[in-house]
């Protein structure tokens, strides 16, 4: 009895000093520039932790992209790297990455470092040891459709190694279904008319983001927004008139002291 | 035509190279005969030459039947001259090649003595000096006029002055002797330069497990590590040649995009490297040597820990990149620096991110101006039927991958022209009219036609080549 009292206590002392080593800091939030999705996020995007971007439709992946590339800016802020991991198979889908396209949403291309993989396992191995490299300020992984290696073991283990180091891992799916993993927030990205410009040209880049799930957080929210390439932040549409923000899954009438959230 | 080459039967049968090949046939009815291929004897010689690799880095071919190995220095390695003879001899025997090795002082008289000594002599100069007046390897007129001036043996040119040997038969009948002779200094020019460092493990017993040969490596990369630190100097570079007790090699390379000498790292990367090999490696009877070099290097100051302890952030990434390149594929991770030219698919240079170690600015956008170019750019393009006005309207709706897509807002055209001048075939190209569109949903294309209706084409093309965000 005394024995085993003395082992209960010798583990309490090594639960402690581990709990103790925890980052006792607040995680850094980055504000996205548009107010109510920050005031959603509780203030910003969390740095330092898994995030996943789904592309509604196949059609929808260059503006999933284009949103895991927005995010990267304004994580990054001028500062580190970002790697970019793709399979082979989505490159020829897809289309390739263009340079000067993300020049003109404003992010720096010198930055980038494109890794083009040959399958799934290997581009998940790869991030793996690349969310850990404290040099690099964000890693994104491109991976079309439901690939067997990405399981809730893969997505736990990119999300624990990315608070470790600090490193953000934005994990954009295309064509792919939401499943359950282990990501801060979830987002589902589809493109959006824009407001156009003189003589009815496209104008700035137009999103409906949806966030289906935070953690610990409210989901199931949905909002237009767009890109200010000038500034780098996301913003509400200018015409207001063309922008509802829709209450998604539930009725418009239940408030944000009832949060529903999505589970899975 | 006329035989190149006869093998030892032959030869003993009255056969000799420059025969008619008609006559040898008459001589010989059944004689076998290949075509002659030099270049394919280029490749074997090269073979050869990599298997010498064995005893000296400096090896240098001496088509077409010769290598010249200096092996100053390396001959103590295989218990001297005569060893390295009998062991080269032996793995010779064992690849089926029939060699005639010689040492000599130059590689001159090395050549010489390899190729036309027929008698044993007491030392070298005896040796060389009953050697015939062919041995100095001169154009066939200048042998033939100093036979018929009676100089039979490179003796008798020894005996003579130089002087007038000179004025009579050409300066470099003079100059090629006093280099056989030793009397002028002379060295062999390398096939591949040497190494900046080398470091070599020999095995008495051949070693036969792959732990082995990695213990092997992080050994002698510490020793590399070592000698770089002497220098103040780190390597981007590191080849090592396992070399087979059955004179095959197998070559391991790895590369780093920041000067490094730490042997863990070089430990790592090689662990990754044979961990990536497309098929494994095999030691077969047991690699006996095993040779480190440090092609190039760079300088590189110690290093300092931190004060507080802990281990640097810096370099991180290129140690990453260098680990996920050597297990990968360099090639699969690239940078890009941007290129004056306006054709979209080459907007961007794209090179492996080892050799592109430091970012380059871009150009930046315009201010208030929507996005102009896709961020997805598909290459090649992808035909689309359109609906436009012809000759040079927008288009009004498209079918892209089986989907009609309906426009609701364009931009454009934007006319980009071939160019010209860089094109090889004299034409001009065709002019490209690209269109920004945005569909019902709100989704962004970048499309073209391809030509201008009537003075380029007579039916231009339309095609998809990008996807905006």
């Amino acid at each position: 009895m005394r024995e085993s009292l003395q082992t209960l206590s010798a583990l309490r002392r090594t639960i402690a000093r581990i709990e103790s080593q925890r980052p006792a800091e607040a995680p850094r939030l980055v504000a996205l520039g548009h107010a109510r999705i920050d005031a959603a996020l509780g203030g910003g995007l969390m740095a330092g932790r898994l995030h996943e971007i789904f592309a509604g439709e196949a059609a929808d992946a260059s503006s999933a992209a284009g949103f895991a590339l927005m995010l990267a800016t304004r994580l990054m802020q001028g500062k580190g790297a970002i790697l970019w991991l793709r399979a082979e198979e989505g490159e020829a889908r897809g289309g390739r990455l263009h340079m000067p396209g993300l020049a003109e949403l404003g992010f720096d291309p010198g930055a980038l470092i494109l890794g083009v993989l040959p399958d799934t396992l290997a581009l998940l191995r790869a991030a793996a040891e690349a969310v850990r490299c404290r040099e690099i300020g964000v890693v994104v992984l491109e991976i079309g459709r439901k690939p067997r290696a990405l399981d809730l073991t893969a997505s736990r283990r990119l999300a624990v190694a990315a608070e470790k180091s600090g490193v953000t891992a934005l994990l954009l799916r295309t064509e792919a279904e939401p499943a359950p993993s282990a990501a801060q927030t979830r987002w589902a990205i589809a493109a959006a008319p824009s407001v156009p410009l003189e003589a009815n040209a496209p104008g700035l880049t137009m999103l409906e983001a949806a966030l289906l799930r935070q953690r610990a957080g409210i989901g199931g929210l949905r909002w237009r927004v767009e890109w200010d390439r000038d500034r780098l932040c996301f913003r509400e549409p200018v015409l207001s008139g063309l922008v509802v923000p829709l209450p998604a899954g539930r009725p418009a009438a239940a408030g944000a002291g009832q949060p529903l959230r999505r589970t899975g | 035509m006329r035989l190149a080459a006869v093998d030892a039967a032959a030869q003993a049968l009255g056969l000799a190279p420059g025969l008619a090949l008609a006559d040898a046939r008459a001589r010989l009815p059944d004689l076998v005969v290949v075509d002659h291929d030099p270049e394919a004897d280029l490749r074997l010689l090269e073979r050869i030459a990599d298997i010498c690799d064995r005893y000296t880095p400096m090896v240098a071919l001496d088509p077409p039947d010769g290598l010249v190995l200096d092996i100053s220095g390396c001959a103590h390695l295989f218990g001297g001259e005569a060893g390295l003879i009998a062991d080269w001899e032996a793995l010779a025997a064992h690849l089926g090649l029939r060699v005639r090795p010689a040492p000599a002082a130059t590689p001159e008289a090395a050549q010489a003595l390899a190729r036309f000594q027929t008698v044993p002599a007491p030392d070298e100069q005896a040796a060389l000096r009953r050697l015939p007046v062919a041995a100095l390897r001169l154009s066939g007129e200048t042998v033939l006029a100093l036979r018929r001036a009676g100089l039979k043996t490179i003796g008798d040119l020894a005996a003579r002055a130089s002087a007038p040997l000179s004025a009579r038969f050409g300066e470099k009948t003079t100059a090629t002797l006093a280099r056989l002779l030793g009397m002028r200094d002379s060295r062999i020019v390398p096939r591949r330069p040497l190494p900046a460092l080398i470091v070599e493990r020999r095995f008495a017993e051949p070693i036969a497990r792959v732990e082995q040969v990695l213990t092997c490596l992080d050994d002698m990369s510490a020793e590399a590590g070592r000698a770089l630190e002497a220098r103040e100097a780190g390597g981007r570079r590191f080849a090592a040649r396992l070399f087979r007790s059955d004179g095959a090699w197998r070559d391991l390379r790895v590369e780093t995009g920041l000067p490094t000498r730490d042997p863990t790292v070089l430990a790592r990367l090689f662990r990754e490297r044979i961990e990536a090999l497309a098929d494994p490696l095999d030691p077969g009877f047991g690699f006996d040597l095993i040779r480190f070099a440090v092609p190039v290097i760079e300088p590189l100051a110690p290093s300092q820990l931190r004060l507080e302890g802990g281990a640097l952030a810096e370099g991180e990434l290129a140690a990453l990149l260098d680990r996920l390149g050597t297990r990968l594929g360099r090639g699969r991770f690239r940078r890009f620096r941007p290129r004056d030219t306006h054709v979209p698919e080459q907007a961007a240079l794209a090179l492996p991110a080892v050799i592109a170690a430091a970012p380059v600015a871009w150009p930046r956008p315009k201010a208030g101006e929507p996005p102009l170019r896709p961020l997805h750019l598909f290459d090649p393009p992808q035909s689309i039927e359109v609906m436009a006005e012809v000759p040079d309207g927008p288009p009004h709706r498209f079918r892209w991958r089986r989907a009609m897509h309906e426009v609701t807002r364009y931009e454009g055209p934007e006319r980009l022209a071939a160019e010209w001048w860089r094109r090889d075939d004299g034409t001009p190209g065709l002019t490209r009219d690209y269109y920004r569109v945005e569909d019902v949903r709100g989704r962004r294309f970048w499309i073209f036609r391809h030509g201008l209706y009537g003075s380029e084409a007579e039916h231009p093309g339309w095609y998809m080549h990008g996807l905006f965000a």
